[in-house]
């Protein structure tokens, strides 16, 4: 039987989940009960932020002139490889020795190529060395170069309170007040600062299961297990998961530490466009219909495997629709939650929150505790038999080093600080004032009429600067006017699409983010980056494809 | 770092100058102002802000080179291609005419 219109909206998703630690059902204030009040049902999750997203393209000079600026580039690095082959310039890079010359080359010149002409020419504005905590004003050390990026040398002098706009901040838990890391002192006084061994060896403390207790209950999962490092918790705990025989699939522009994660494990990737949820489905169809590449075998496992916000475009990804399709299908689903837990969602919880998911309908709940949290770790949360499985089976667990108990002190009191354990509403004020820093921040930069990618809601904010001149510029001037930002280029982002990230944080004042803003109009005039033609409205914006795929 | 020779942008308003003769240099200082920004943008669109003194000024040699070729080329040859392309049509134009009226008559 042919089903007619979009088979994914027409399921009946469960209405939203009301969790019993919830203050005040605040869950009520969220986009979700107005919009459910404006389609006339309650059951359909509709996806709030969807409609105030839009990811609007540059004008096309300018995509002219960014190429072109690249292939002029590109042109000069032929000429100066040249100079170097041949001789007439020094060349800083590594090279043989004159006996191996003749042997198997070590350094291959040209995959370097791009590295060399231009990131050298821009490397000074990555790397700056940071003298203070990362808080939403630090320190730079001030370097200067003599021979055009090749090397650096301190001039000893210190660039005081400069805007933090790059750190992954969220809430504000980077902080050094001694009355709010009592604890963390505490703490390191009585276990000290190393574990000296691995999690299943002597490396199981207390403080461990206290933490894991804990993240468990704040997700709203069964159970979890941390690691010690963010990265390693998805590149290490994804081979435990799948291996041979199994699919994963997996959005276009996942973290390298998924895609190292799945690449470890062995199992068949296939690649679907970001958030485009009808190529996900017609992959789910076809890879259940037709199985495994040669010998038609049911695959062992499908697992799709997504972010909550992406961190380069500052997407959301669309949740409810997902896991309807996963029900359908009877996939697995694996969300890694490292930029939104925290930051989104009205209680901090996360984008199931904020889209109004079931936290057990995800089956694997991934996190990491470096960006909301001001410490360094990663979680993983689901049911019991898969923690206690990955418990025994996965390489972070059976290798790596524990957790230092410092820093699971510092991921406790910032969690208790967020649930309002602790006996204060410093957390959830903390969670208002990022997103209302957020909003304001997006808004105002719309209205100036630069291109920002994401929905309203997301905190990591992406503003699109296009040409490599632009690019090396802006970073500069911005230090100049005391301000710091992260700026993006080609391997990490698409080639066309050079980008300026800004990551707004719960403990910018309204001032910080004034003064940000008006250095941006500034700049936006000088440097020539005001390529929005779109005038800010509130009219929801359709999606790309609005004509969904119809089965024959 | 110190970067190139771009004038910086923290522009302040001027103080408003009522002399003529002060209001004129006012305007040529405004104006090497704004080539000064125009260079700027210049050199951010070809992507020429990137490389070192030398290379930029290769390549602006290079194509102030061939802008000067095309200008010399056009002042030297499109006005006689055109005057011989405008003899060549009104020519078929009155050609076309003669022959029409013959036809009629």
């Amino acid at each position: 039987m042919t089903r007619t219109g979009d088979p994914v909206r027409n399921i009946n998703v469960k209405p939203p989940f009301n969790r019993s630690n919830l203050k005040s059902g605040i869950i009520k204030k969220n986009g979700l009960h107005k919009t459910a009040q404006k389609n006339g049902t309650k059951n359909v999750a509709h996806p709030g932020p969807r409609d105030r997203e839009s990811y609007e393209q540059a004008p096309l000079y300018v995509a002219v002139m960014t190429y072109l600026g690249f292939g002029i580039v590109t042109l000069f690095g032929y000429l100066r490889d040249f100079l170097r082959a041949v001789g007439l310039e020094k060349c800083h890079l590594a090279q043989e020795r004159e006996e191996q010359k003749d042997f198997v080359p070590l350094y291959q010149d040209f995959e370097n190529f791009y590295m060399r002409n231009l990131y050298m020419r821009l490397r000074d504005n990555w790397n700056r060395p940071v003298s203070s905590l990362p808080g939403p004003m630090f320190d730079l050390m001030e370097r200067v170069s003599d021979d055009y990026n090749w090397t650096f040398r301190l001039t000893g002098r210190t660039i005081e309170n400069v805007i933090n706009m790059g750190s992954y901040n969220y809430l504000g838990f980077a902080e050094n007040n001694a009355g709010f890391l009592k604890t963390v002192a505490d703490t390191t006084d009585e276990y000290g600062a190393g574990v000296c061994s691995t999690r299943q060896e002597m490396g199981n403390l207390s403080i461990h299961t206290e933490l894991e207790d804990l993240v468990a209950k704040f997700l709203g999962a069964e159970s979890a297990i941390t690691c010690g490092m963010g990265f390693a918790t998805n590149s290490m705990n994804i081979p435990a998961l799948v291996g041979k025989g199994c699919l994963i699939l997996s959005d276009e522009l996942n973290h390298t530490s998924l895609i190292l994660g799945a690449r470890l494990s062995g199992a068949t990737i296939r690649v679907f466009k970001h958030n485009n949820m009808q190529r996900l489905e017609r992959m789910l169809r076809e890879a259940v219909t037709s199985g495994q590449p040669r010998t038609h075998r049911p695959w062992k496992k499908i697992l799709i495997l997504v972010e909550g916000i992406y961190s380069m475009e500052g997407s959301i990804v669309r949740l409810p629709e997902i896991v309807a399709l996963k029900k359908r299908y009877k996939a697995y689903l694996f969300l890694d939650e490292a930029h939104s837990i925290g930051a989104v969602g009205p209680t901090g919880r996360g984008v199931t929150e904020l889209l109004g998911v079931d936290p057990s309908d995800v089956d694997v709940l991934m996190g990491t505790f470096t960006k909301s949290f001001g410490a360094a770790g990663g979680y993983i949360a689901g049911k019991k038999e898969l923690v206690d499985y990955l418990r025994a089976h996965s390489h972070s667990s059976v290798y790596a080093t524990a957790m230092s108990p410092p820093v699971a002190e510092q991921i406790i009191r910032a969690m208790k600080c967020i649930m309002g354990l602790d006996g204060t509403t410093i957390g959830i004020q903390r969670v208002r004032q990022l997103a209302e820093n957020t909003m304001y921040l997006r808004r105002r930069l719309r209205e100036m009429g630069f291109i920002i990618y994401g929905p309203l809601e997301s905190p990591v904010i992406p503003l699109l600067l296009y040409m490599p001149g632009k690019v090396g510029a802006f970073s500069r001037e911005m230090l100049d006017r005391k301000i710091g930002v992260v700026v993006v280029g080609f391997p990490a982002t698409p080639i066309g699409e050079a980008r300026a990230r800004f990551c707004v944080s719960a403990a910018h004042t309204k001032d910080m983010l004034d003064k940000v803003l008006c250095a941006m109009d500034e700049l936006g005039d000088y440097l020539g980056l005001k390529f929005s033609r779109q005038t800010t409205s509130d009219r929801p914006e359709l999606y790309d494809e609005t004509d969904f795929e119809l089965d024959s | 770092m110190s970067d190139l020779s771009a004038p910086k942008g923290h522009s302040q308003c001027n103080t408003v100058q009522s002399c003529v003769t002060e209001s004129c240099g006012m305007d040529m200082k405004n104006l090497k102002e704004y080539l000064g920004w125009l260079y700027y943008q210049y050199l951010l669109v070809t992507g020429i802000y990137v490389l070192e003194p030398w290379e930029q000024s290769i390549f602006n040699t290079v194509l102030f080179t061939m802008v000067a070729m095309v200008i010399y080329t056009s002042y030297v040859f499109v006005p006689i291609h055109v005057r011989l392309a405008l003899v060549f049509f009104s020519g078929l134009c009155e050609g076309q005419e003669e022959s029409t009226v013959a036809l009629i008559n």
